[in-house]
Protein backbone atom coordinates (compact mmCIF):
# COMPACT_ATOMS: atom_id res chain seq x y z
CA UNK A 1 0.00 0.00 0.00
CA UNK A 2 1.56 3.03 -0.98
CA UNK A 3 1.81 6.24 1.66
CA UNK A 4 -1.28 7.96 0.42
CA UNK A 5 -3.49 5.34 0.02
CA UNK A 6 -2.92 4.19 3.28
CA UNK A 7 -3.68 7.82 4.82
CA UNK A 8 -6.74 7.31 2.45
CA UNK A 9 -7.56 4.02 4.64
CA UNK A 10 -7.37 6.16 7.60
CA UNK A 11 -8.17 3.86 10.79
CA UNK A 12 -6.80 4.04 14.18
CA UNK A 13 -3.57 4.41 13.38
CA UNK A 14 -4.20 6.25 10.03
CA UNK A 15 -2.93 10.04 12.06
CA UNK A 16 0.55 8.10 12.28
CA UNK A 17 0.89 8.40 8.55
CA UNK A 18 4.01 10.26 7.01
CA UNK A 19 1.00 11.61 4.37
CA UNK A 20 -0.58 12.96 7.94
CA UNK A 21 2.49 15.00 9.04
CA UNK A 22 2.65 17.39 6.39
CA UNK A 23 2.66 20.94 7.59
CA UNK A 24 -0.53 22.76 5.98
CA UNK A 25 0.39 26.50 5.66
CA UNK A 26 0.87 28.94 8.65
CA UNK A 27 2.58 25.82 10.78
CA UNK A 28 5.46 27.40 12.30
CA UNK A 29 8.64 25.51 12.21
CA UNK A 30 9.58 26.70 15.95
CA UNK A 31 7.19 23.93 16.87
CA UNK A 32 9.73 20.91 15.65
CA UNK A 33 12.05 21.64 18.25
CA UNK A 34 9.63 20.98 21.29
CA UNK A 35 7.92 18.28 19.78
CA UNK A 36 12.08 16.81 19.46
CA UNK A 37 12.13 17.59 23.08
CA UNK A 38 9.41 16.00 24.50
CA UNK A 39 11.05 13.04 22.69
CA UNK A 40 14.68 13.24 23.87
CA UNK A 41 14.15 15.46 27.21
CA UNK A 42 12.17 11.57 28.07
CA UNK A 43 14.80 8.98 26.71
CA UNK A 44 17.46 11.22 28.50
CA UNK A 45 16.04 9.74 31.64
CA UNK A 46 18.59 6.46 31.19
CA UNK A 47 21.70 8.63 32.57
CA UNK A 48 19.88 8.58 35.74
CA UNK A 49 19.09 5.43 35.58
CA UNK A 50 21.53 4.24 38.59
CA UNK A 51 19.52 6.07 40.79
CA UNK A 52 17.16 3.08 40.76
CA UNK A 53 20.52 0.53 41.25
CA UNK A 54 20.31 1.39 45.74
CA UNK A 55 16.99 0.87 46.19
CA UNK A 56 16.89 -2.50 43.92
CA UNK A 57 19.52 -3.87 46.01
CA UNK A 58 16.85 -3.63 49.04
CA UNK A 59 13.74 -5.18 47.05
CA UNK A 60 13.44 -7.84 50.10
CA UNK A 61 15.37 -6.67 52.78
CA UNK A 62 13.84 -3.26 52.69
CA UNK A 63 16.41 -1.34 54.66
CA UNK A 64 19.95 -3.02 54.23
CA UNK A 65 20.38 -6.45 50.98
CA UNK A 66 19.13 -9.65 52.36
CA UNK A 67 19.73 -13.11 50.88
CA UNK A 68 18.63 -13.28 47.55
CA UNK A 69 18.75 -9.67 46.54
CA UNK A 70 20.12 -8.36 43.65
CA UNK A 71 23.66 -7.29 43.90
CA UNK A 72 25.12 -4.40 42.20
CA UNK A 73 26.70 -5.83 39.51
CA UNK A 74 23.82 -7.39 38.37
CA UNK A 75 21.85 -4.67 38.36
CA UNK A 76 24.75 -2.51 36.48
CA UNK A 77 24.33 -4.65 33.20
CA UNK A 78 20.41 -3.15 32.59
CA UNK A 79 21.86 0.27 31.68
CA UNK A 80 24.55 -1.40 29.42
CA UNK A 81 22.25 -3.54 28.03
CA UNK A 82 20.07 -0.36 27.00
CA UNK A 83 22.85 1.54 25.59
CA UNK A 84 23.56 -1.57 23.46
CA UNK A 85 20.18 -1.92 22.06
CA UNK A 86 20.52 2.00 22.03
CA UNK A 87 22.93 1.54 19.08
CA UNK A 88 21.97 -1.56 17.91
CA UNK A 89 17.82 0.15 17.61
CA UNK A 90 19.33 3.25 16.06
CA UNK A 91 21.74 1.26 12.84
CA UNK A 92 18.88 -0.90 12.39
CA UNK A 93 15.81 1.19 12.06
CA UNK A 94 16.92 4.40 10.55
CA UNK A 95 15.97 2.81 6.77
CA UNK A 96 12.33 2.14 8.06
CA UNK A 97 12.37 5.43 9.75
CA UNK A 98 13.09 6.98 6.88
CA UNK A 99 10.34 5.38 5.30
CA UNK A 100 7.78 5.72 7.73
CA UNK A 101 8.38 9.24 8.81
CA UNK A 102 9.01 10.68 12.38
CA UNK A 103 5.75 10.61 13.84
CA UNK A 104 5.41 6.87 13.30
CA UNK A 105 9.60 6.61 14.60
CA UNK A 106 8.22 8.76 17.90
CA UNK A 107 5.44 6.74 18.28
CA UNK A 108 7.14 3.51 17.98
CA UNK A 109 9.53 4.42 20.81
CA UNK A 110 7.40 6.10 23.37
CA UNK A 111 5.90 2.21 23.30
CA UNK A 112 8.93 0.90 23.76
CA UNK A 113 10.34 3.46 26.25
CA UNK A 114 6.96 4.00 28.21
CA UNK A 115 6.34 -0.36 27.89
CA UNK A 116 10.19 -0.89 28.93
CA UNK A 117 9.35 1.22 32.18
CA UNK A 118 6.14 -1.24 32.90
CA UNK A 119 7.54 -4.57 31.71
CA UNK A 120 10.46 -3.98 34.26
CA UNK A 121 7.90 -3.08 37.18
CA UNK A 122 6.52 -6.23 36.90
CA UNK A 123 9.88 -7.73 36.74
CA UNK A 124 10.61 -5.77 40.46
CA UNK A 125 6.79 -6.83 41.62
CA UNK A 126 7.83 -10.47 40.56
CA UNK A 127 11.82 -10.18 41.68
CA UNK A 128 12.75 -11.59 38.26
CA UNK A 129 16.05 -9.70 37.13
CA UNK A 130 15.31 -11.27 33.49
CA UNK A 131 12.12 -9.36 33.22
CA UNK A 132 13.93 -6.06 34.12
CA UNK A 133 16.92 -6.80 31.16
CA UNK A 134 14.60 -7.68 28.58
CA UNK A 135 12.21 -4.72 29.33
CA UNK A 136 14.24 -1.80 30.29
CA UNK A 137 17.27 -3.02 28.34
CA UNK A 138 16.04 -4.35 25.41
CA UNK A 139 12.63 -2.90 25.01
CA UNK A 140 13.60 0.93 26.58
CA UNK A 141 17.05 0.07 24.87
CA UNK A 142 15.45 0.39 21.52
CA UNK A 143 13.13 3.15 22.05
CA UNK A 144 16.34 4.88 23.11
CA UNK A 145 17.72 4.37 19.72
CA UNK A 146 14.70 5.10 17.58
CA UNK A 147 14.14 7.61 19.77
CA UNK A 148 17.14 9.46 19.85
CA UNK A 149 17.13 9.23 15.71
CA UNK A 150 13.30 9.71 15.02
CA UNK A 151 12.91 13.59 15.17
CA UNK A 152 17.23 14.58 13.27
CA UNK A 153 16.17 14.54 9.85
CA UNK A 154 13.13 16.09 10.32
CA UNK A 155 14.74 18.92 12.02
CA UNK A 156 17.48 19.54 9.47
CA UNK A 157 14.73 19.66 7.13
CA UNK A 158 13.15 22.24 8.65
CA UNK A 159 16.25 24.46 9.82
CA UNK A 160 18.50 23.94 6.34
CA UNK A 161 19.77 27.49 7.28
CA UNK A 162 20.78 26.34 10.89
CA UNK A 163 20.93 22.61 11.03
CA UNK A 164 23.23 22.40 13.83
CA UNK A 165 21.35 24.58 15.80
CA UNK A 166 18.24 23.04 15.16
CA UNK A 167 19.61 19.51 16.11
CA UNK A 168 21.51 20.23 19.24
CA UNK A 169 18.49 22.00 20.68
CA UNK A 170 16.87 18.39 20.49
CA UNK A 171 19.79 16.40 21.66
CA UNK A 172 20.53 18.55 24.02
CA UNK A 173 17.00 17.75 26.03
CA UNK A 174 18.77 14.30 26.02
CA UNK A 175 21.59 15.36 28.04
CA UNK A 176 18.85 17.39 30.28
CA UNK A 177 16.32 14.73 30.91
CA UNK A 178 18.53 13.18 34.10
CA UNK A 179 18.29 16.44 35.30
CA UNK A 180 14.61 15.88 35.62
CA UNK A 181 14.61 12.00 36.18
CA UNK A 182 17.37 12.59 38.61
CA UNK A 183 14.83 14.33 41.48
CA UNK A 184 11.55 12.83 39.84
CA UNK A 185 12.60 9.34 40.18
CA UNK A 186 13.84 10.19 43.68
CA UNK A 187 10.34 11.76 44.87
CA UNK A 188 8.17 9.02 43.62
CA UNK A 189 10.34 6.66 45.55
CA UNK A 190 10.30 8.52 48.97
CA UNK A 191 6.22 9.13 48.07
CA UNK A 192 5.32 5.50 47.39
CA UNK A 193 8.49 3.33 50.35
CA UNK A 194 6.29 1.80 52.82
CA UNK A 195 8.29 -0.04 55.22
CA UNK A 196 7.60 -2.96 53.23
CA UNK A 197 8.06 -1.56 50.03
CA UNK A 198 10.99 0.56 48.63
CA UNK A 199 8.86 1.72 45.85
CA UNK A 200 10.63 0.71 42.87
CA UNK A 201 7.57 -0.98 40.82
CA UNK A 202 5.07 1.78 41.34
CA UNK A 203 7.68 4.27 40.63
CA UNK A 204 8.55 2.66 36.93
CA UNK A 205 5.33 2.25 36.49
CA UNK A 206 4.26 6.12 37.14
CA UNK A 207 7.59 7.33 35.15
CA UNK A 208 6.54 4.78 32.03
CA UNK A 209 3.26 6.28 32.15
CA UNK A 210 4.15 9.76 32.39
CA UNK A 211 7.05 9.08 29.49
CA UNK A 212 4.60 7.68 27.46
CA UNK A 213 2.11 10.71 27.58
CA UNK A 214 5.10 13.10 26.93
CA UNK A 215 6.52 11.06 23.87
CA UNK A 216 2.87 10.68 22.41
CA UNK A 217 2.54 14.87 22.82
CA UNK A 218 5.54 14.69 20.32
CA UNK A 219 4.33 12.11 18.50
CA UNK A 220 1.34 14.45 18.26
CA UNK A 221 3.28 17.93 17.59
CA UNK A 222 5.78 16.76 14.98
CA UNK A 223 5.45 17.40 10.78
CA UNK A 224 7.21 17.08 8.14
CA UNK A 225 7.38 20.20 5.75
CA UNK A 226 6.06 20.37 2.04
CA UNK A 227 8.62 19.03 -0.88
CA UNK A 228 10.71 21.93 -2.02
CA UNK A 229 9.76 23.89 1.24
CA UNK A 230 12.34 26.69 2.39
CA UNK A 231 11.86 28.97 5.30
CA UNK A 232 11.25 32.51 4.78
CA UNK A 233 13.97 34.83 2.93
CA UNK A 234 16.32 31.22 2.77
CA UNK A 235 17.93 30.85 -0.42
CA UNK A 236 20.19 27.90 -0.80
CA UNK A 237 23.69 29.37 -1.43
CA UNK A 238 24.47 29.48 -4.65
CA UNK A 239 28.21 28.33 -3.93
CA UNK A 240 28.60 25.69 -1.47
CA UNK A 241 30.96 25.52 1.00
CA UNK A 242 33.99 23.00 -0.10
CA UNK A 243 32.63 20.55 3.09
CA UNK A 244 29.34 21.22 2.69
CA UNK A 245 27.73 18.90 -0.31
CA UNK A 246 24.15 19.76 -2.31
CA UNK A 247 24.15 15.78 -3.43
CA UNK A 248 23.06 12.97 -1.71
CA UNK A 249 24.57 9.77 -0.79
CA UNK A 250 22.27 6.46 -0.05
CA UNK A 251 22.81 5.13 3.65
CA UNK A 252 24.20 1.45 1.78
CA UNK A 253 26.54 3.84 -0.10
CA UNK A 254 28.00 5.69 2.64
CA UNK A 255 29.21 2.80 4.46
CA UNK A 256 31.20 2.28 1.77
CA UNK A 257 33.10 5.67 1.76
CA UNK A 258 36.31 6.38 4.22
CA UNK A 259 34.26 9.53 5.50
CA UNK A 260 31.87 7.31 7.47
CA UNK A 261 34.66 5.43 8.90
CA UNK A 262 36.40 8.45 9.76
CA UNK A 263 33.43 10.43 11.47
CA UNK A 264 32.97 6.86 13.30
CA UNK A 265 36.18 7.17 14.89
CA UNK A 266 35.91 10.70 15.01
CA UNK A 267 32.68 10.09 17.40
CA UNK A 268 33.92 7.06 19.33
CA UNK A 269 37.04 9.12 20.63
CA UNK A 270 35.53 11.61 21.59
CA UNK A 271 32.91 10.05 23.63
CA UNK A 272 35.43 7.77 24.95
CA UNK A 273 37.26 10.43 26.21
CA UNK A 274 34.21 12.12 27.90
CA UNK A 275 32.51 8.67 29.51
CA UNK A 276 36.23 7.79 30.76
CA UNK A 277 36.84 10.37 32.57
CA UNK A 278 33.14 11.25 33.27
CA UNK A 279 32.73 8.16 35.08
CA UNK A 280 35.71 8.76 37.36
CA UNK A 281 34.84 12.33 38.04
CA UNK A 282 33.35 11.78 41.65
CA UNK A 283 36.18 9.55 42.98
CA UNK A 284 38.73 11.82 41.15
CA UNK A 285 37.69 15.03 42.87
CA UNK A 286 37.55 13.62 46.05
CA UNK A 287 40.98 11.57 46.05
CA UNK A 288 42.38 14.59 43.89
CA UNK A 289 41.24 17.42 47.08
CA UNK A 290 41.09 14.96 50.06
CA UNK A 291 39.42 16.73 53.01
CA UNK A 292 38.12 19.37 50.55
CA UNK A 293 35.64 17.95 48.56
CA UNK A 294 33.09 16.03 50.42
CA UNK A 295 31.04 12.84 49.26
CA UNK A 296 27.94 15.24 48.88
CA UNK A 297 30.17 18.05 47.03
CA UNK A 298 31.24 15.14 44.59
CA UNK A 299 27.66 13.96 43.75
CA UNK A 300 26.82 18.03 43.30
CA UNK A 301 29.87 18.40 40.81
CA UNK A 302 28.78 15.34 39.02
CA UNK A 303 25.12 17.37 38.65
CA UNK A 304 27.15 20.06 37.32
CA UNK A 305 28.93 18.58 35.06
CA UNK A 306 25.42 17.43 33.33
CA UNK A 307 24.46 20.70 32.94
CA UNK A 308 27.61 21.52 31.27
CA UNK A 309 27.30 18.25 29.05
CA UNK A 310 23.82 19.60 27.95
CA UNK A 311 24.60 23.58 27.79
CA UNK A 312 27.83 22.52 25.14
CA UNK A 313 25.60 20.43 23.08
CA UNK A 314 23.75 23.28 22.21
CA UNK A 315 26.36 26.25 22.47
CA UNK A 316 28.77 23.66 20.06
CA UNK A 317 25.87 22.84 17.51
CA UNK A 318 24.71 26.24 16.99
CA UNK A 319 28.53 27.76 16.54
CA UNK A 320 28.93 25.18 14.09
CA UNK A 321 26.66 26.61 11.97
CA UNK A 322 29.33 29.65 12.03
CA UNK A 323 32.24 28.26 12.11
CA UNK A 324 31.78 24.64 10.22
CA UNK A 325 31.22 21.32 11.55
CA UNK A 326 35.39 20.23 10.95
CA UNK A 327 36.68 22.97 12.42
CA UNK A 328 34.11 22.89 15.54
CA UNK A 329 35.74 19.14 16.18
CA UNK A 330 39.48 20.97 15.80
CA UNK A 331 38.29 22.78 18.98
CA UNK A 332 37.02 20.03 20.81
CA UNK A 333 40.40 17.96 19.65
CA UNK A 334 42.73 20.44 20.38
CA UNK A 335 41.68 22.17 23.07
CA UNK A 336 40.41 18.96 24.51
CA UNK A 337 44.48 17.59 25.00
CA UNK A 338 45.23 20.74 26.75
CA UNK A 339 42.44 20.24 28.99
CA UNK A 340 42.75 17.07 29.67
CA UNK A 341 46.17 17.47 30.15
CA UNK A 342 45.89 20.13 32.28
CA UNK A 343 43.66 18.66 34.53
CA UNK A 344 46.17 16.54 36.69
CA UNK A 345 48.24 19.48 37.17
CA UNK A 346 45.02 21.50 38.83
CA UNK A 347 45.44 18.60 41.50
CA UNK A 348 48.82 19.82 42.07
CA UNK A 349 48.43 23.23 42.58
CA UNK A 350 45.27 22.34 44.91
CA UNK A 351 42.71 24.55 42.60
CA UNK A 352 40.02 23.16 43.15
CA UNK A 353 38.20 26.34 40.81
CA UNK A 354 40.39 25.29 38.00
CA UNK A 355 39.74 21.80 38.20
CA UNK A 356 35.58 22.70 38.16
CA UNK A 357 36.54 24.60 35.48
CA UNK A 358 38.69 22.62 33.00
CA UNK A 359 36.24 19.74 33.65
CA UNK A 360 33.17 22.03 33.00
CA UNK A 361 34.53 22.97 29.32
CA UNK A 362 35.29 19.41 28.45
CA UNK A 363 32.43 18.08 29.25
CA UNK A 364 30.75 20.75 26.93
CA UNK A 365 32.42 19.44 24.14
CA UNK A 366 31.84 15.84 25.03
CA UNK A 367 28.04 16.57 24.76
CA UNK A 368 28.82 19.10 21.87
CA UNK A 369 30.30 16.07 20.01
CA UNK A 370 26.69 14.64 19.83
CA UNK A 371 25.05 17.17 19.11
CA UNK A 372 27.28 18.62 16.08
CA UNK A 373 27.40 14.95 14.19
CA UNK A 374 24.28 14.77 12.66
CA UNK A 375 24.99 18.59 10.71
CA UNK A 376 28.26 17.00 10.31
CA UNK A 377 26.25 13.95 8.51
CA UNK A 378 24.16 16.19 6.91
CA UNK A 379 27.09 18.52 5.68
CA UNK A 380 29.04 15.07 3.90
CA UNK A 381 26.60 13.02 2.55
CA UNK A 382 23.36 15.68 2.25
CA UNK A 383 20.09 15.56 3.77
CA UNK A 384 18.06 12.51 1.84
CA UNK A 385 19.46 9.60 4.56
CA UNK A 386 21.28 11.80 6.86
CA UNK A 387 18.24 10.01 9.24
CA UNK A 388 19.63 6.56 8.87
CA UNK A 389 23.47 7.41 8.47
CA UNK A 390 23.25 8.79 11.80
CA UNK A 391 21.46 5.68 13.25
CA UNK A 392 24.90 3.51 11.97
CA UNK A 393 26.93 6.30 13.10
CA UNK A 394 25.97 5.67 16.70
CA UNK A 395 26.92 2.33 17.27
CA UNK A 396 30.40 4.41 17.71
CA UNK A 397 28.67 5.41 20.82
CA UNK A 398 28.14 1.89 21.89
CA UNK A 399 31.77 1.14 21.17
CA UNK A 400 32.58 4.10 23.24
CA UNK A 401 30.03 2.86 26.07
CA UNK A 402 32.29 -0.17 26.15
CA UNK A 403 35.22 1.33 25.74
CA UNK A 404 35.56 4.10 27.75
CA UNK A 405 34.91 2.65 31.36
CA UNK A 406 36.70 -0.39 30.68
CA UNK A 407 39.77 1.46 29.16
CA UNK A 408 39.92 4.01 32.42
CA UNK A 409 39.57 1.21 35.05
CA UNK A 410 41.79 -0.88 33.49
CA UNK A 411 44.59 1.75 33.38
CA UNK A 412 44.07 2.55 36.85
CA UNK A 413 43.91 -0.68 38.32
CA UNK A 414 47.38 -1.57 36.74
CA UNK A 415 48.77 1.90 38.28
CA UNK A 416 47.62 1.32 41.93
CA UNK A 417 48.54 -2.28 41.23
CA UNK A 418 51.89 -0.86 40.54
CA UNK A 419 52.26 0.92 43.22
CA UNK A 420 51.25 4.65 41.95
CA UNK A 421 49.44 6.44 44.75
CA UNK A 422 45.98 6.92 43.99
CA UNK A 423 45.74 10.72 42.99
CA UNK A 424 48.42 9.69 40.75
CA UNK A 425 47.00 7.43 38.99
CA UNK A 426 44.60 10.02 37.56
CA UNK A 427 47.32 11.71 36.01
CA UNK A 428 48.10 8.51 33.32
CA UNK A 429 44.79 7.78 32.74
CA UNK A 430 44.05 11.86 31.62
CA UNK A 431 46.94 11.52 29.00
CA UNK A 432 46.08 8.30 27.72
CA UNK A 433 42.50 10.16 27.31
CA UNK A 434 44.84 13.57 25.62
CA UNK A 435 46.32 10.59 23.35
CA UNK A 436 42.88 9.25 22.13
CA UNK A 437 42.01 12.55 21.47
CA UNK A 438 45.05 13.60 19.32
CA UNK A 439 44.00 10.21 17.54
CA UNK A 440 40.80 11.79 17.22
CA UNK A 441 41.94 15.19 15.57
CA UNK A 442 44.15 13.61 13.02
CA UNK A 443 41.14 11.42 11.77
CA UNK A 444 39.11 14.68 11.42
CA UNK A 445 42.00 16.31 9.53
CA UNK A 446 41.83 13.49 7.14
CA UNK A 447 38.49 14.52 6.26
CA UNK A 448 37.44 15.44 2.88
CA UNK A 449 34.43 15.82 0.38
CA UNK A 450 33.01 12.38 -0.59
CA UNK A 451 33.91 11.72 -3.65
CA UNK A 452 31.11 12.54 -5.99
CA UNK A 453 30.68 8.53 -7.95
CA UNK A 454 28.87 7.62 -4.25
CA UNK A 455 26.17 10.88 -4.86
CA UNK A 456 22.91 9.55 -5.87
CA UNK A 457 22.07 10.23 -9.21
CA UNK A 458 18.92 12.51 -10.55
CA UNK A 459 16.61 9.24 -11.00
CA UNK A 460 17.91 7.38 -8.10
CA UNK A 461 17.02 10.59 -5.97
CA UNK A 462 13.45 10.95 -7.54
CA UNK A 463 13.03 6.85 -7.13
CA UNK A 464 13.67 7.19 -3.48
CA UNK A 465 11.48 10.04 -2.87
CA UNK A 466 8.61 8.43 -4.67
CA UNK A 467 9.17 5.42 -2.39
CA UNK B 1 3.93 23.47 -3.78
CA UNK B 2 7.14 24.22 -5.90
CA UNK B 3 10.65 24.29 -4.85
CA UNK B 4 10.95 27.60 -3.97
CA UNK B 5 7.89 27.54 -1.71
CA UNK B 6 8.24 29.87 1.15
CA UNK B 7 6.90 29.54 4.97
CA UNK B 8 3.51 31.34 4.81
CA UNK B 9 3.46 33.59 8.15
CA UNK B 10 2.28 31.71 11.39
CA UNK B 11 -1.38 31.74 12.17
CA UNK B 12 -2.77 32.62 15.76
CA UNK B 13 -3.79 29.55 16.66
CA UNK B 14 -0.22 28.42 15.77
CA UNK B 15 1.39 31.15 17.99
CA UNK B 16 -0.84 29.89 21.04
CA UNK B 17 0.06 26.03 20.30
CA UNK B 18 4.15 27.42 20.03
CA UNK B 19 3.91 29.04 23.67
CA UNK B 20 2.57 25.91 24.84
CA UNK B 21 4.75 23.78 23.38
CA UNK B 22 7.81 25.65 24.52
CA UNK B 23 6.72 25.88 28.29
CA UNK B 24 5.68 22.30 28.35
CA UNK B 25 9.45 21.57 27.69
CA UNK B 26 10.81 24.10 29.78
CA UNK B 27 9.30 23.66 32.74
CA UNK B 28 10.61 20.47 33.46
CA UNK B 29 14.06 21.08 32.05
CA UNK B 30 13.89 24.23 33.97
CA UNK B 31 13.06 22.42 37.43
CA UNK B 32 15.93 19.79 36.70
CA UNK B 33 18.42 22.47 36.03
CA UNK B 34 17.20 24.29 39.36
CA UNK B 35 17.92 21.21 41.71
CA UNK B 36 21.47 20.42 39.51
CA UNK B 37 22.25 23.60 40.55
CA UNK B 38 21.29 23.65 43.76
CA UNK B 39 23.20 20.48 44.54
CA UNK B 40 26.19 21.80 42.87
CA UNK B 41 25.93 25.00 45.09
CA UNK B 42 27.44 22.24 47.78
CA UNK B 43 30.62 22.60 46.07
CA UNK B 44 31.64 25.55 46.93
CA UNK B 45 30.23 25.85 50.05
Amino acid sequence: MTTAASAEAGGLFGWLDRSRTVAKPGFSRWLVPPAALCVHLSIGQVYAFSVFNLPMTKLIGITEPAPGDWKLTELGWIFSIAIVFLGLAAAFTGTWLDRVGPRKAMFTAALCFGGGFLVSALGVHLHQLWLIYLGYGVLGGCGLGLGYISPVKTLITWFPDRPGMATGMAIMGFGGGAMIASPLSVALMDYFSSPTDVGVASTFVTMGLIYLTFMMIGAALVRVPAHGWLPEGYEPPAQPKKMVTSAHVHVDEALKTPQFYLLWGVLCLNVTAGIGVLGQASAMSQEMFPGRISAAAAAGFVGLLSLFNMIGRFFWASTSDYIGRRNTYMIFFALGMALYAAVPWTGHTGSIVLFVLFYCVIMTMYGGGFATIPAYLRDVFGVRYVGAIHGRLLTAWSTAGVLGPVLVNYIREYQINQGVPKADAYSVTMYIMAGLLFVGFILNWLMTPVDEKHHMTEEELKASMET
Amino acid sequence: MTETAHQQSVSGANKIKLVLAWAFVSIPLLWGVYNTLDKASQLFR
